[in-house]
């Protein structure tokens, strides 16, 4: 029998492997999307559908991003568009966490949701979705708030969490459980025309030194509500950052946040 | 003494976006908040000179004071 790598060889385009070739490989060979994902790049080979990627990305640091293991905590406005770009952009496993199930009010921003899905739980509208854009990415659905005590398992063995939660406890909460198992937090808020969103690796604490004592706070967003734009803007600066952080690339946003104003269109670096 | 003030997003809409203002010597973060009528519970981060300060923190001339309100939503 003709091996694996034979196969995919045979089939590449140049060292493109199309996705009609890499489904086939699946089949033929008895392995998930996922598998033969993993195979077509351990050769040095790119799914044709990240091609792209390839002027800012080598093969080796797309097999990376594979490899890697994302959580996203909140699937609203922001977590909804981190969770499409992490899949577009090809990271292996997402772990997408949200206890909610759509509303009305989420129709005006929330990219998974649609009148059909009201009242459907959101982390299933995800998987639901990835499984459609990028089937060779594993999104796991956690139904369950995160909190101190479901923490350390929501993140064991995740690379980096993307902070997409809406109230200041529950960032502090995330942040915490961060810093004890010693990995990257990129965090974004969002309310109403304004946004913000910083890095922080472990040992820095960032979001627990400037918003300790204001977890009792009220966001701008109680009264402004979001708009479609300001998730899609500021979920897509985490994701740029998210990128960054998995393949240490460029220099990161931490000991600075941007605060972001598209009201007056102003991006202000504010040092930490 | 001379303080400028520099507010951000919300805290904008009927007040300045940048001021210099004069207030008496002893003057705290809180006193100016109070005096701009911002809600407390909507404060997010202050800054004194670029740096992180608590609501008491005093204030010196030629200060400049940041205030920025809570973003919490996603």
């Amino acid at each position: 029998m003709q091996s694996l790598e034979t196969h995919l060889r045979e089939h590449a385009e140049g060292d493109l492997v199309p996705w009609r070739c890499q489904v086939d490989a699946a089949e033929h060979f008895a392995l998930t999307l996922a598998e033969a994902e993993g195979a077509i790049l351990e050769l040095g080979l790119l799914p044709a559908r990240y091609q792209r990627n390839r002027e800012m990305l080598t093969t080796v640091q797309q097999l990376r991003l594979f490899r890697s293991r994302v959580a996203v905590i909140g699937c609203g406005g922001l977590g909804g568009y981190i969770i499409e770009e992490l899949a577009r952009l090809g990271v292996g496993t997402i772990i997408a966490v949200d206890p909610d199930v759509f509303v009305e009010h989420n129709l005006n921003r929330q990219v998974f949701s649609s009148p059909h899905l009201l009242g459907y739980p959101k982390v299933e509208a995800a998987a639901t979705r990835i499984a459609e854009i990028n089937p060779a990415v594993t999104l796991i659905p956690v139904q369950e708030a995160f909190t101190p005590a479901n923490g350390r398992d929501l993140l064991h063995g995740v690379h980096m969490a993307v902070d997409a939660l809406d109230s200041i406890a529950a960032r502090l909460d995330l942040a915490g459980v961060c810093e004890d198992i010693k990995i990257p937090l990129v965090h974004g808020a969002i309310g109403g025309w304004y946004g913000q969103i910083f890095t922080q690796m472990p040992g820095e604490r960032t979001l627990q030194r400037f918003y300790a004592d204001r977890q009792d706070g009220s966001g701008v967003e109680k009264q402004l509500g979001n708009p479609s734009f300001t998730p899609a803007v500021v979920a897509s600066l985490e994701v740029a950052e998210a990128c960054k952080v998995l393949l240490n690339l460029g220099t990161r946003l931490t000991g600075r946040k941007l605060v972001i104003n598209l009201l007056d269109m102003e991006i202000e670096e504010i040092i930490l | 003494m001379n303080i400028t003030v520099k507010l951000f997003a919300t805290f904008r809409t009927g007040r300045f976006s940048i001021e210099s203002r004069a207030y008496p010597e002893g003057t705290s973060v809180a006193d100016v908040v109070r005096e701009l009528n911002l809600p407390e519970k909507e404060l997010g981060i202050m800054m004194v000179n670029s740096r992180h300060v608590k609501l008491d923190h005093q204030l010196a001339e030629g200060d400049t004071l940041a205030l920025f309100p809570l973003l919490g939503g996603g």
